[in-house]
């Protein structure tokens, strides 16, 4: 145990120890709010441990039960959570140059893989030396998902106690996702993509089946084409 | 709609985290450090902007099939300032919450 917590004494370790479980506190309240969106939506608190668990991808798994929760089919519900799992592909050509020395084996790395999210990805990335780099990407990946799975049942046995509806917590799923949108509005493209998908998702509600127009504004990532 | 889940909602469960994971495996341990094109890299990382935008749309101003404006834009519109200012999530959504549930009172 001593031998365990002896590299905590170096501030370098202890900054990205510390910036890791920050994220992982934040990142509960995150799942929290899922909780009760995701029973609210329609499903028992193990469905909803069930996703935390096994996708660990929060935007795709607010946007599976956000649409399950309006009525669309469960191939709709899919297909976005599946699109907007995609940038995890990204992420893990990203950090496969640094994977042998983070999660050293094959057997290893296949484990590994799981934890290749955003946060895992921005904070192991942001390192400068391999060994700092497996830290950051181990502590990050095993506090989060220790943080996400917990607030994720808590935010599920308090959503199924109480009507979240009378309390507004409808409102739960379009927050977390202005929260989750934010940060891609910071760059012009990110801008123009995002108002042409809502534009072509408002267009095209009234007229395709729900949880389509979701699909649909996938299109506005050609944008990216340009330039 | 609460402890009525349909069993079927699995099935979409079990897809979605061996996708998910698919995806996650397959940039890290399958293709390994080739470089893709980079229109390609921007494309996808252009995703979350286009589908969560949609989703903002679609959570604010429909219910089901038809377009709608009730309580709900008052939540988003205090969503939308409280995020803007970086207000913590959790502060998002209760000041969210409080002005659908107090449009809804009124």
């Amino acid at each position: 145990m001593k031998r365990f917590f002896a590299p905590l004494a170096e501030p370098a370790v202890r900054r990205v120890v510390i910036a890791s479980l920050t994220l992982g506190g934040a990142v509960g309240i995150f799942a929290l709010s899922f909780g009760v969106a995701s029973v609210s939506a329609g499903a028992s608190v193990w469905q909803t441990c069930a996703l935390s668990l096994f996708v660990f991808t929060g935007a795709s798994q607010f946007s599976a039960m956000s649409v399950v929760g309006a009525g669309g089919s469960l191939a709709a519900a899919f297909g976005g959570a599946a699109l907007l799992a995609a940038r995890n592909f990204v992420y893990g050509l990203a950090l496969s140059s640094s994977a042998k020395s983070m999660a050293g084996s094959l057997p290893r790395r296949i484990f590994a893989a799981h934890f290749v999210i955003d946060e895992t990805t921005a904070l192991a990335l942001a390192q400068e030396s391999p060994r700092l780099r497996k830290i950051a990407f181990w502590t990050t990946g095993i506090g989060l998902f220790s943080f996400w799975n917990l607030g994720t049942l808590i935010g599920a046995l308090a959503g199924s106690a109480i009507d979240p509806q009378k309390f507004g917590l409808d409102i739960a799923f379009p927050a977390a996702f202005i929260v989750m949108l934010l940060p891609h509005l910071r760059s012009k493209l990110g801008r123009q993509a995002a108002a042409l998908g809502g534009v072509l998702c408002l267009i095209s509600i009234s007229f395709l089946p729900i949880g389509i127009p979701i699909l649909i504004a996938a299109c506005a990532v050609l944008v990216g084409l340009r330039k | 709609m609460i402890n009525q889940a349909p069993a079927h909602l699995w099935l979409m469960i079990i897809a979605l985290a061996v996708t998910a994971y698919l995806f996650k495996i397959f940039g890290l341990v399958i293709l390994g450090s080739r470089q893709l094109p980079k229109v390609f890299d921007r494309c996808l990382g252009l995703i979350p902007a286009a589908l969560l935008a949609a989703l903002v749309a679609k959570d604010t101003f429909s219910i089901g099939q038809s377009l709608v404006i009730d309580a709900r834009v008052a939540g988003f519109a205090v969503a939308v300032i409280a995020a803007w200012r970086r207000a913590p999530l959790i502060v998002v959504v209760v000041l969210a919450a409080g002005a659908t549930a107090l449009v809804r009172v009124i």
